[in-house]
């Protein structure tokens, strides 16, 4: 449910942001994220982003997906 | 000329005729079209293959083609899917009243460069002009011959446990860079639609294999829709895997942001090839020597059991059903 | 895709089944609350490489799906409504109301349009000052505060002719109340990702102190829901009932205090109708008495006509977790995506429309 996917912003124009999500551009709505800056990631939904990716903790997660898949190959 | 169309050019009167004349004849310039007899006649021997096809795609100016260059690329690829050479394509426009003079220049243009690229000629037509409403701006309809080699036996039905399944390229552009445009879903991309005559291809592919066994080209409905209809059709399952799936990583976003799945976006020049497994490596250097056919993979297998059946082995290894098309690709917020 | 495709990566689902495979012992019934997450676990095949310990239940977490025939009949009447434009998800297009669907209302003459934001809706209403335009207002909390920023939005612009009908609805009451019900027996809660990126881990609290149940908040990927199967399935080993995130980097504990900030601004919560569940209190969420200018409900006099329900449907049931749609009569045998009789087949998230495309005749 609630389909809304990363987009790196390019650049601020008051509450709106032109995003890139994977080679695609928009302008999106920032009003419900104010803080968000040039250079962060935020999760859209609808047109708005929603919230700011954390991307130190994504980094963190994938870096334990590592750890596992490393640990289950040495088992074989 | 006036700039726009009016009922007058459809009414086979003088303007009509100018319309005719200069819009289509010199444009596509060929003796049999210039001839403008009631029929074109033309000589050909041996099995021939024949079809049609209307378009009435919206918007009617996309990135990467128009209407005009659908609509040959269209039929030249339900000939080239058959095996045969296309050879003469007949073109028919139904025009809403005030279609820009123009716009429909441009669009026999497109006509002409695709009908150049796949070697083939229109060499009869017609024109109607309806009235404001009756029409969305511009309809074609095209209908094509062409020779089929002696022997040549490709069709939907032909597939065996063992073939290989060839895909020639990434999917889902046409459909994406059509929608990009659309009121109501707008994004910006430098995607085109691969809108594209695939009968070179063709003719190099059996050139290098006698063994391939089907082809057709995944239009609306998407590649999922295509493997379906051969896998009913020969009585088969198919299988493929997502790790080999060739997809842009505009398309993959266009996708997730609009709750589509790739395999089901309609393509405009891309081909399925089911291949004798011996013969398929072959096959698949042969596309990817072509102007097409670059990014070609061999994407599945055909298998027994199952009859009617197409899965595909996930990312994650496991295996899910791909089903056909079910009514409309609408985008969605959950 | 960036922080979208690497959690797609097989070689790395690999070490997270291992672990769940390792560490599953006792027999558990997770809830994936959220249509988007039955989605992704058909999608990708997931049932299938869980350990046989595991079961997974689909829950009511598809605004489609729940939607009263009695609200959707609203909108169709609306924009049976000469003069009044009216803009929707593409979702809701095809879902039966009592009688058509707002793609049938449309083909035969209504101002129907699909939008992919309320941006849009506003922008249309912008254009047209001589329509009413109103926005069908359907989502959870993920959904919400986008419909009250655009609500703002037109009040900042005078827009005298922009109009929600809302029929939003909150995850947490509707959660409690299945729990209430008695109904299913769940082991542990695959919460949903981006309502949580809203309303925060916390609002999922009371589910583990008071009905001791493993609350797990999961992203959308195949490795987001693996990684939620696992935190859950440890949970359940060490006998614990608490709320954790795996999908750390969307949610937070405090959600989005901004989002969560305009949605109370412009919204209260309301007894809201659930197919299948009927009226839930609090669980539905109507426009305030200072935006009341833009509440469809009180623009227009709308009589929808009687409500009535598909025969035969059990779509209540199937949102309830206690059947399955290969336990309805009419699945694929009358009831079908392109022909459907009720929402839980015309979502693409729905569980009757996610079984027919993926399940079907798969046995599991």
């Amino acid at each position: 449910m609630c389909l809304a996917i990363p987009a790196l912003i390019k650049s601020i124009e008051n509450e709106e942001a032109d995003v890139d999500m994977g080679g695609i551009t928009r302008r999106i709505s920032l009003r419900l994220t104010p803080q968000a800056k040039v250079g962060d990631y935020v999760i859209i939904h609808t047109g708005y982003a929603i919230n700011i990716l954390d991307q130190h903790e994504a980094r963190e997660t994938l870096k334990l997906f590592d750890q596992l898949a490393k640990a289950a190959e040495e088992e074989r | 000329m006036a700039d726009r169309i009016l009922l007058a050019h459809g009414s086979g009167g003088k303007l009509a005729h100018d319309l005719v004349q200069e819009m289509f004849v010199d444009v596509l310039g060929n003796p049999i079209l210039a001839k403008l007899d009631d029929a074109a006649i033309f000589t050909a021997s041996g099995r021939l293959a024949f079809t049609t096809d209307s378009y009435v795609v919206t918007p009617i100016f996309f990135p990467g083609g128009d209407i005009g260059k659908l609509a040959v690329c269209g039929t030249v690829n339900d000939l080239a899917m058959s095996g045969a050479r296309p050879l003469y394509l007949s073109l028919s426009f139904i025009i809403e009243e005030g279609f820009p003079q123009k716009d429909l220049e441009e669009i026999v243009n497109s006509v002409k460069e695709a009908t150049d690229e796949a070697g083939a000629m229109i060499v009869t037509g017609d024109t109607k002009v309806v009235d404001q409403g009756s029409a969305d701006r511009l309809y074609i309809n095209t209908a094509g011959v062409g020779a089929v080699a002696p022997g040549l036996n490709i069709s939907g039905s032909n597939a065996q446990p063992g073939d290989k399944v060839l895909l020639s390229g990434p999917i889902g552009d046409h459909g994406i860079a059509v929608m990009s445009k659309r009121e109501g879903f707008s994004f910006s991309t430098k995607l085109e639609s691969d809108c594209a005559p695939l009968n070179d291809m063709v003719a190099d592919m059996l050139a290098a294999s006698s063994n391939i066994h089907c082809l057709r080209d995944p239009t609306r409905g998407g590649l999922a829709t295509t493997l379906n209809e051969l896998a009913k059709q020969s009585e088969i399952k198919i299988i493929i895997e997502e790790e080999q799936l060739p997809v842009h990583d505009e398309v993959l976003a266009a996708c997730e942001m609009l709750g589509f799945d790739p395999l089901y976006v309609a393509n405009e020049g891309k081909l399925v090839a089911v291949v004798a497994a011996p013969d398929a490596e072959r096959v698949l250097n042969t596309m990817r020597k072509t102007r097409y056919g670059k990014e070609a993979v061999i994407l599945g297998e055909v298998v027994e059991g199952d009859s009617g059946r197409v899965v595909m082995k996930t990312h994650l290894g496991a295996t899910r059903i791909v089903d056909m098309l079910v009514g409309d690709l609408l985008p969605r917020i959950c | 895709m960036k922080f979208l495709s690497e959690f797609r990566d097989g070689r790395l689902a690999k070490g997270v089944v291992s672990q769940i495979h390792r560490r599953s012992e006792t027999p558990a019934r997770f809830m994936e609350f959220c249509g988007g997450h039955t989605v992704t676990i058909f999608r990708y095949g997931i049932r299938q490489i869980l350990p046989a310990t595991i079961e997974m239940l689909s829950g009511p977490g598809c605004p489609v799906c729940v939607t009263a025939n009695a609200d959707l009949d609203k909108a169709i009447a609306l924009a049976q409504t000469p003069g009044v434009i009216v803009t929707t998800f593409g979702d809701m297009l095809k879902v039966p109301g009592s009688d058509l669907s707002l793609q049938e209302v449309k083909a035969e003459g209504a101002d129907v349009r699909m939008v992919y934001s309320t941006m849009d809706a506003v922008h249309i209403a912008e254009e047209n000052p001589s329509k009413r335009v109103v926005f069908l207002g359907i989502g959870f909390e993920t959904t919400a505060p986008t419909v009250a920023a655009s609500i703002l939005h037109a009040e900042e612009k005078h827009l005298k002719n922009y109009y929600v009908l809302s029929v939003h609805k909150l995850c947490p009451p509707v959660i409690k109340a299945l729990l209430d019900s008695g109904e299913v027996n769940l082991d542990g809660l695959i919460c949903p990702g981006h309502v949580s990126a809203v309303i925060g881990s916390r609002a999922w609290d009371f589910i583990a102190r008071d009905y001791a149940i493993p609350c797990v908040v999961s992203g959308f990927e195949p490795l987001d829901v693996l990684q939620c199967v696992d935190m859950l399935v440890t949970q359940v080993e060490e006998g614990n009932s608490k709320v954790e995130i795996a999908y750390r980097r969307g949610v937070r504990p405090e959600g989005n205090p901004e989002a969560l900030r305009l949605m109370d601004e412009v919204f209260e919560a309301c007894p809201a109708q659930w197919r299948g569940m009927g009226t839930i209190p609090d669980s539905g969420l109507k426009l305030r008495s200072t935006y009341q200018h833009f509440d469809a409900e009180y623009a227009f006099d709308i009589d929808p006509g009687p409500t009535r329900e598909p025969q035969g449907c059990i779509c209540g049931d199937i949102l309830r977790g206690v059947k399955t749609p290969l336990d309805c009569r009419l699945f694929d045998n009358g009831c079908t995506p392109e022909d459907p009789v009720g929402p839980c087949m015309v979502s693409s998230e729905g569980s009757c429309a996610t079984y027919y495309l993926y399940g079907r005749n798969s046995g599991r």
